[in-house]
């Protein structure tokens, strides 16, 4: 491209522009480290991936039932939080360790989602979608509540008693807790247990054709309603590990511990694409990075945590609006 | 053939109205419901309001939104901030809220107007023609540079508009409102209070639409949820901005305004309006974009129009239940606007049956009578029982009857005025939708 006259100005508008936003980035980026301190970052990045993982189990759970029965299940949030309360008193009262409590917590909420499933989602299969998502909001009010009445879990916040010590590695002044290395460790195994699950196996093939289409697939002979049966109870035992893992990393329980988590992760789910298990995963680790960046470096953070969470949701709608992962939808006529 | 003419449905209908304004009036004057009843009567009426406005929204143009609440914290706070002043005298002048939110919506609108005159075509032609060859990034930045100076020039525009008009708008209440005796100075100003937390509302809902509405069903629904969340969140930490608003303390002595006789007042007119609404040429265009979306485009129908439309309208009808909910109870608190009580105008419209007016109606009556009446039913010891019984009958219903209490059938001058275009029940024209998109 020869350089003219009349292109000049133009071109060193151009540069200066450049100069000026290299600068900002690096002077911002500086000036949060001098601020703060570099160590401060990985820590706050550690934490948020922490958070992140817990988000992408109860995320799988949502995504995994909205891409075979097209459903929001609201009442999900309430299994994970069943999931948290059954660990507890597998604990306290049994005096468990943390791997069978967490199985525990696994089977109650798988049982108590076929539940669901069969007796509140079943018969509405092919009733207009909102009154399926009606139906999830009342089973989750009701979750919530029943659980809440004194002969249940008691309305009142519990104190979560971990099955394990807290051992904390200061690695170059970061500090790493058992506990994150517990949560990464089983979300990962979790996670490739699901993938394998999901890709290499006949059962997995056939929830793959579910969900692509779910005519197609029966007259292949795929036995839809226990494919769907089957997709509600893998959701739910990670959402009862999910439940596990959040009760250990923040350690205060209540019939109504569910909602916002639950209600980030579904939006982390949608963030990601959903229907769309490796963008759950994203969605998820984003999700749980801005809100502790926030907290972390946004003044008055801690209180506009959820803001920042909820705008970065509409800023990447606008920008995409299937969510990261997600394929575009093709209009058809 | 006819010999004998029916009665015109607006009599009946108005003579129902009536009869159930005159009913609850004569039974509150003369005490034979106690206050709580008719505080119960009064939040029926408002959750009315609100849940026909969510369903123009999902009912009538199929926009799956699950944010109406936002809209509803809106015109809450809006309205309370403008009579609170009134009566508290907060600020050294007097109707700085209510002549800086009327200002504020009118600078938008200014704005809005401005860039709708704008002729982006001429604009790309000249871009073009000075930029010449310059390809890549700095093509692109210096486009955007460029529009972000105009852009700037037009908020400058906006902004000195709004400030002017809001000096010339104090000056002018400051001047007619005290002038007033103070029983009606009282009324107005509750009117403009209503009229401008509506408006704020529906200028929120027309912002917020105009790049959420092209999504598709469900990820609009999360999108709006996600506003939802964020006007929770500003709300909960309001008070860094406006101390009046208390934040997370919530806001208190806002003037107790509301009796029945403004919420029938004003939800006989809204129901008015929304019935001329959706039988005009407007509603049948907002009625086509639910059954099909691409069949109304051929036809020649604007779907962003009308969406934004419909998004618009039914941010003010949440934007005046609020005022009205505010000016009931006279305080605020960020947690009455949850997005789980956001669920409740859906749960509304779904069980009064998607796209009925009379449906709607009904159904927050039936509803509030559920909720409250749960209350003096149950023994005692028994209350925490009242959201376990309730999901358990909204189950059943759900179960029971899954086109809602009355379908799309309405009653009396609701009813439409021509004959119905299609048998074909309309919530199976928004549930074909959704499974095109699977």
């Amino acid at each position: 491209m020869k350089l003219t006259w009349r292109r000049l100005p133009l071109k060193l508008i151009a540069w200066v522009i450049y100069a000026l936003l290299a600068a900002g980035i690096v002077y911002g980026i500086i000036g949060l480290v001098r601020l703060n301190g570099s160590v401060f970052f990985i820590q706050a990045i550690l934490d948020g991936l922490k958070l992140g993982f817990v988000y992408a189990l109860i995320a799988l759970g949502y995504t995994m039932v909205y891409g075979i029965v097209r459903l929001i299940n609201f009442a999900h949030c309430d299994v994970f939080m069943v999931g948290a309360f059954a660990s507890y008193y597998a604990i306290t009262r049994f005096g468990w360790g943390f791997v069978p409590a967490i199985l525990l917590a696994m089977v109650v909420c798988i049982l108590l989602n076929i539940t669901i499933e069969r007796v509140a989602y079943k018969p509405l299969r092919n009733a207009p979608r909102i009154t399926a998502l009606i139906t999830a909001i009342g089973v989750s009010f009701f979750l919530e509540y029943f659980t809440a009445l004194k002969f249940a879990f008691g309305a009142d916040y519990i104190t979560y008693k971990r099955p394990f010590e807290v051992v904390v590695w200061d690695i170059g002044g970061v500090l790493i807790s058992n506990i994150t290395v517990i949560i990464v460790a089983v979300t990962i195994l979790l996670l490739l247990l699901l993938l394998y699950v999901i890709n290499k196996t006949k059962i997995g093939k056939a929830m793959r054709a579910t969900s692509l289409d779910k005519t197609a697939a029966r007259l292949m002979g795929i036995n839809i309603d226990g494919i769907i049966t089957l997709t509600f109870a893998i959701g739910a035992a990670l959402a009862g590990a999910g439940g596990v893992l959040y009760a250990i990393a923040f350690p205060q329980i209540w019939t109504f511990m569910g909602i916002m988590p639950g209600m980030k992760a579904f939006v982390a789910a949608v963030l990601g694409g959903i229907g769309n298990i490796g963008g759950a995963v994203i969605g998820s680790l984003l999700m749980g990075e801005i809100e502790v960046l926030t907290v972390s470096f946004v003044p008055f953070g801690s209180r506009l945590r959820d803001l920042f969470a909820f705008l970065v949701l509409i800023i990447v709608f606008i920008v995409k609006p299937t969510g990261i992962l997600g394929e575009p939808q093709v209009e058809k006529v | 053939m006819q010999t004998l003419r029916r009665i015109p449905t607006w009599i009946s209908t108005l003579l129902v109205a009536l009869f159930l304004f005159v009913f609850v009036y004569v039974a509150n004057a003369n005490g034979w419901i106690t206050p709580y009843v008719y505080n119960v009567i009064q939040l029926a009426g408002i959750s009315a309001i609100s849940a026909l406005g969510l369903n123009l929204i999902y009912g009538f143009n199929g926009q799956f939104s699950l944010g109406h609440i936002g809209f509803y914290a809106i015109g809450a706070y809006s309205s309370a901030l403008i009579t609170k002043e009134f009566t508290s005298r907060w600020s050294g002048t007097q109707f700085s809220a209510l002549s800086w939110i009327i200002a504020g919506i009118l600078g938008v609108i200014l704005v809005i107007l401005v860039i709708k005159r704008l002729r982006f075509d001429q604009i790309k032609k000249w871009l073009n023609s000075t930029l010449g060859e310059l390809k890549g990034f700095e093509r692109w930045i210096l486009i955007s540079l460029i529009l972000l100076v105009i852009a700037a020039v037009i908020i400058v525009l906006g902004v000195a508009a709004s400030w002017v008009l809001q000096k010339g708008l104090q000056a002018l209440f400051d001047l007619l409102i005290p002038a007033l005796p103070e029983a009606i100075g009282k009324n107005v100003l509750m009117l403009l209070a209503l009229l401008a937390g509506g408006s704020l509302a529906a200028l929120v809902a027309y912002l917020v639409g105009l790049p959420l509405l092209r999504l598709n069903s469900d990820y609009f629904g999360i999108a709006t949820l996600g506003f939802a969340i964020v006007v929770y969140t500003l709300l909960q930490n309001s008070d860094l901005v406006i101390a009046t608003m208390k934040g997370a303390r919530g806001m208190v002595e806002i003037p107790r305004w509301t009796n029945w006789v403004w919420v029938a007042a004003v939800l006989s007119v809204l129901v008015f309006l929304l019935r001329n609404l959706v039988y005009s040429s407007y509603g049948r265009a907002i009625v086509s974009v639910r059954e099909d979306e691409i069949a109304a485009k051929t036809m020649g129908i604007d779907i962003v129009q009308s969406k934004t439309l419909a998004f618009a309208i039914g941010g003010f009808y949440a934007g005046i239940a609020g005022g009205l909910y505010a000016h009931l109870v006279g305080f605020l608190h960020p947690s009455t606007f949850d997005f789980v009580r956001g669920f409740d105008p859906l749960i509304i419209i779904v069980f009064g049956g998607l796209g009925s007016m009379t449906g709607t109606l009904v159904a927050s009556a039936l509803f509030s009578a559920i909720i409250e009446g749960l209350r003096v039913i149950l023994p005692q010891g028994f209350e925490d029982w009242r959201f376990v019984i309730y999901p358990i009958l909204l189950l059943i219903i759900m179960l029971l009857r899954q086109q809602g209490l009355l379908g799309t059938t309405e009653w009396g001058w609701l009813r439409a005025p021509y004959a119905p275009i299609r048998d074909v029940p309309m919530v199976s024209g928004i549930n074909s939708v959704n499974r095109e998109v699977a």
